[in-house]
């Protein structure tokens, strides 16, 4: 029998038909997707000038997340006065359409992924679609997930399909144990800045060895939904005991005789030993230390413990080119100390590290600190019932206590498409995914770490590592 | 969706020959907050177009003579990385381009461009950078879907393409129409899916 890898099976067990001889590329049924007021609008009037209808409304869910203020306020009244034509054209479309709609004012309303993974609607064995490119989160639950544009979520929602054309498969095994200090983002990190911004491009990554499976589910997804950041289209982490255990507490989660069958079902879901993978890359914990950008790609990282690296380091013309250029916007010079940056913003939110376990591990630091003169500190947590949970542990207390506003919920200042926007030539300690040029506001300059180093340097006011702060204790 | 149809184009090219240039920088998010396609001509590499008052940057390719008027980019590797906003593909079709070549593309932007009639062609690093070299002369080249080759003034190279992209791109074929006609083979294939995972249907609403 040949073997094969979980991907292999989850696009095998979602075959429709194929669409060439060789079946490489197939007509690939999708389970569920779920839709934002930003990318979604064109498809719905695309369907409506069709005159076609959405094939299974009940495998769609709405969450109002990316332009919306996360500011009670100014968001009561986007959602009352129907102020923004984003949100108020969603609401139109999912009531049409007859799709569950969590709006602006919904105790559910989150950032999609967030929503999505803590209802439980994301199981083992599945296979996502959606109009967001950090649909890769789903991975961690061993389903497939995956990015789309309109066009694609527009055939999704009219046929319950996409064409589809197989990935080539990696293997990424990171073992044993993580150093204090360290997180899922530093592994993630850690595995951007090794194979590089385009190192997945054209594959689906399975993450697999011990310290993966040391992980909380929590930390999965962040690893899942940052593996996009070096061009993967699909992050698996097999299930285990620890999914289930995750799953069973959901609300949406199935129970009683079905929960039982599902989990045999889910059980089975793993790479076949000895199955080909196309490419390897093999990561030993114990060389992870804090990681942080330098750049404006994901993959221009380095251990917060080191200083930028000199121009005569970087192989060829153009990755030269491109680190000096970056150097230049990021207003850095080779050499420089990464705890010697100053930053004047300090934000913990977004679909990679804005859960509970996050929060709690910002929190940590900031108890009985407060948020050094000039930093601007904002937490937006990533979902109203991760906000809830955290008000009633006392987390929330923590963050406005230290100096950090305590927002609602929504993508916010990880792409800013609200409000919330990093104002040019200033400087952000992030917990989000992307320090692209622009990204968080027009010439804004962004450090990606993970959350509890962002809540060191907005201690600090500068860049810092999180082991010289806490000496011994673990998050 | 009407899709014009690629079959043999000719034009200028220019060169964006920077690797990861990502769709925030293509299509930044002051230009997304519109629920239809139209009016993002403005929004295309608007922080690099345009200066902070909103004046063209002469130093900046598709500000120059003959580049202004491209038909065609070439450009580093990884392009359209990030975000999946198909807001980048409109605007570079709405400011004339109607192929793009590189040495590699992200995923969800190389599909996005099939869905839009924008023809995305992967090639070697080496004959990327010769066509940069033919760019920067402001030399046309000849693209020719139907025989997979470009043609510059010095020399042509075949390109690979999968079939059914090219053939969607030949016709511009309406997709959804297309898959719809296998609606009861979808149908079929989800009775028995939804029947041996009874969990499935619980979660939903």
């Amino acid at each position: 029998m040949i073997q094969r890898t979980l991907y292999d099976k989850l696009v095998d067990s979602h075959t429709v038909r194929k669409l060439d001889e060789a079946g490489n590329e197939v007509l690939l049924y999708i389970d569920r997707t779920v839709l934002n007021e930003y990318t979604s609008p064109q498809a719905f009037s695309g369907l409506r000038e069709a005159g076609r209808k959405v094939f299974r409304p009940q495998a769609a869910l709405g969450v109002v997340d990316h332009v919306n203020s996360t500011r009670p306020a100014i968001r009561k009244a986007q959602s009352l006065e129907n102020r923004d034509r984003q949100i108020s054209y969603f609401g139109e479309n999912c009531r049409d359409f007859d799709i569950e709609l969590f709006d602006l004012l919904h105790p559910n309303q989150g950032i999609e992924h967030v929503v999505m993974t803590e209802l439980g609607l994301v199981l083992p064995g599945m296979v996502f679609a959606a109009g967001d490119s950090h649909t890769t989160t789903y991975g961690a639950f061993g389903s497939l997930g995956f990015g789309i544009g309109t066009s694609d979520i527009e055939h999704y929602l009219a046929t319950q399909t996409l064409a589809y054309t197989r990935l080539r498969t990696m293997l990424i095994t990171v073992n044993g144990p993580l150093s204090v200090g360290n997180t899922a983002k530093d592994i993630i990190m850690a595995v951007i800045r090794r194979i590089g911004a385009d190192g997945a491009t054209g594959f689906a990554i399975e993450f697999a060895g011990s310290t993966i499976r040391q992980l909380s589910m929590e930390g999965r997804m962040t690893i899942c939904n940052m593996a996009v950041e070096c061009g993967a289209r699909g992050a698996i982490v097999a299930p285990d005991d620890r999914t289930f255990e995750y799953l069973s507490a959901l609300p949406r989660s199935p129970s009683g005789s079905l929960w039982d069958t599902a989990v045999s079902n889910w059980q089975t879901l793993s790479s076949d030993p000895g199955a080909p993978f196309d490419k390897t890359v093999e990561i030993d914990a114990a060389d992870i230390e804090p990681m942080v950008t330098w750049g404006t790609s994901p993959d221009q990282a380095i251990p917060v413990t080191q200083a930028i690296p000199a121009l005569d380091s970087f192989q060829g013309a153009e990755e030269r080119n491109h680190a000096e250029r970056a150097l230049a916007y990021m207003g850095l010079r080779p050499g420089m100390h990464m705890t010697s940056i100053r930053i004047d913003w300090a934000f913990i939110g977004s679909c990679t590290n804005a859960r509970l376990e996050d929060l709690r591990s910002a929190s940590s630091v900031l108890k009985g600190r407060k948020v050094a003169d000039g930093v601007r500190a904002i937490v937006v947590p990533g979902s109203s019932e991760v906000s809830r949970q955290a008000e009633a542990e006392g987390i929330a207390r923590i963050f406005m206590d230290a100096g950090f506003e305590w927002r609602q919920s929504g993508c916010s200042m990880c792409l800013a498409m609200n409000d919330d926007i990093v104002p040019a030539g200033e400087r952000c300690a992030s917990s989000t995914n992307r320090n692209f040029e622009g990204r968080q506001g027009f010439n804004s300059r962004t450090h990606l770490m993970s959350p509890a180093m962002v809540a060191a340097a907005a201690v600090c006011g500068h860049i810092c590592d999180i082991r010289d702060m806490e000496p011994g204790s673990a998050y | 969706m009407h899709i014009e149809p690629f079959i043999r184009k000719s034009g200028i090219i220019a060169a964006l020959p920077s690797a990861n240039i990502d769709t925030d920088v293509i299509m930044p998010k002051t230009f997304l907050k519109g629920i239809d396609r139209s009016g993002l001509k403005k929004g295309v590499f608007h922080d690099f177009r345009f200066d902070a008052d909103g004046s063209p940057r002469p130093g900046f390719v598709l500000n120059k003579a003959p580049w202004n008027k491209a038909e065609f980019l070439v450009t580093g590797a990884n392009f359209g990385c990030g975000s999946s906003r198909e807001h980048a593909v409109w605007g570079l079709r709405q400011i004339g381009i109607s192929a793009i070549i590189a040495p590699s593309f992200a995923g969800i932007f190389y599909d996005n461009c099939a869905k839009n009639g924008l023809l995305a062609i992967t090639l070697p690093a080496d004959k990327t950078a010769a066509l940069v070299e033919t760019a920067r002369k402001g030399k046309p080249v000849t693209i020719d879907l139907l025989a997979r080759v470009i043609t510059a003034p010095d020399f042509s190279f075949d390109f690979d393409i999968p079939e059914r992209r090219r053939q969607m791109l030949l016709s511009g074929l309406d997709a959804i129409g297309a898959t719809l006609e296998m609606r009861r083979d979808i149908e079929a294939f989800q009775a028995r899916y939804l029947e041996e995972r009874p969990w499935l249907a619980w979660s939903e609403r």
